[in-house]
C-alpha cells in the first residue's frame, strides 16, 4: 500500500520487506509514494548485508558500487514512467548525467530513492533522481537521467513489468491500463 | 532567418558540440551535422524546454520510416524550425483560447 506523500521522513526500515535482488538486477523493493500528478515517485531499497559483489568491492571495505546506486535511480525513475504511461511502454536508460556519488553506501543500508519528472517528450523522458539513507536528509547520490520510451517488444516483458509493479506495491488497478495483446503500441 | 532558427542553432551548437558556421537552413540535422540519435534527443529536450512544446519526434520518424514522408520534410533545419513555429503557434492558440 502506498504511503502518504508527505511522509518523506517516515522510517523505512520496517517497510523494506527484502534485500535488493542483485543477482536478478532488481534493486527496488517497495514503491512507497507517488505524487497525485504522477511527477514524483519514491521507493525504498535495502542493500544486502552480505553478497558476493562485496567480496571484490572491496575486501575489508565493502561498498555498494556507485553504478548500482545509479541503477537504483534508474529503476525508480522507470517505475514512475511506467506508472505515467499505464505500463504500456517500456523505459530504457539512455543517458546518465552529472552523477554525483556523495558518500559511501554500505551493506545493510536502507535507501530511499526519489525520482522527479523534468520533461516527458515524444519517445523520451528526462528525470532527476536522488538517493538518501533512511533517516537522513542529505543525498548520498543524485543524477539526471534520460530514458527512451518505446512499445514493449513482446508480452513477456510487458507481463514481467506488471508483475514487478505488484511486487513493489504499485497498485495495477490504479496505474496500469489493460494489457495490450502482443505488446503492440 | 527567424529567431527560432537562431535559437535552434544555438542549442544544436552547444548541446551537440557542432560549430555554428556548419549549421545552415539547408542542413539535415542528423545526416549533415554528425549528430547521433542520443545527441539529437538532447537537442530536442532543450528545444522542448525552451519553447514549451513537445516535438512529435516519434510521429515524424515513423512517417519517414514508413515512406510516407521524406526525411527532409522534418529534419532539414529550415523545415524543422517551421514545424517548431507551428507547434509554438498551436500552444499559444490553446493558451489564448
Amino acid at each position: 500500500m502506498l504511503l502518504p506523500l508527505a511522509d518523506r521522513d517516515q522510517p523505512m526500515t520496517n517497510v523494506a520487506a527484502q534485500d535488493m535482488r542483485l543477482d536478478q538486477f532488481q534493486l527496488v523493493d517497495r514503491v512507497t509514494a507517488v505524487s497525485p500528478e504522477r511527477r514524483m515517485l519514491r521507493a525504498v531499497a535495502r542493500v544486502p548485508r552480505s553478497h558476493s559483489i562485496f567480496m571484490g568491492h572491496f575486501p575489508g571495505h565493502p561498498l555498494m558500487p556507485g553504478v548500482l546506486i545509479a541503477e537504483l535511480m534508474a529503476q525508480t525513475s522507470g517505475f514512475l514512467l511506467l506508472a505515467r504511461n499505464g505500463f504500456r511502454r517500456m523505459p530504457f536508460l539512455a543517458a546518465l548525467k552529472e552523477l554525483n556519488l556523495r558518500s559511501f553506501v554500505s551493506p545493510g543500508d536502507v535507501l530511499v530513492c526519489e525520482a522527479t519528472l523534468v520533461h516527458e517528450g515524444s519517445g523520451y523522458a528526462v528525470l532527476d533522481a536522488n538517493v538518501r539513507r533512511d533517516g537522513e536528509t542529505k543525498a548520498v547520490a543524485d543524477a539526471r537521467l534520460t530514458f527512451r520510451v518505446t512499445a514493449f517488444v513482446n508480452s513477456i516483458l510487458e507481463e514481467h513489468m506488471r508483475l514487478r509493479a505488484t511486487e513493489v506495491g504499485l497498485p495495477l488497478h490504479e496505474y496500469a491500463a489493460a494489457p495490450q495483446a502482443g505488446g503492440a503500441p | 532567418m527567424t529567431s527560432t532558427f537562431d535559437s535552434v542553432v544555438e542549442i544544436i551548437s552547444e548541446v551537440c558540440d557542432v560549430p555554428r558556421d556548419q549549421i545552415t537552413p539547408a542542413s539535415h540535422v542528423t545526416q549533415d551535422l554528425n549528430i547521433d540519435s542520443l545527441n539529437f534527443l538532447d537537442a530536442v529536450f532543450s528545444i522542448d524546454q525552451k519553447f514549451g512544446i513537445t516535438i512529435p519526434l516519434e510521429d515524424w520518424t515513423q512517417e519517414v520510416n514508413e515512406g510516407k514522408a521524406k526525411g527532409s520534410k522534418y529534419f532539414v533545419l529550415a523545415n524543422f524550425c517551421a514545424e517548431i513555429d507551428k507547434l509554438i503557434a498551436a500552444k499559444n492558440a490553446v493558451a489564448a483560447g
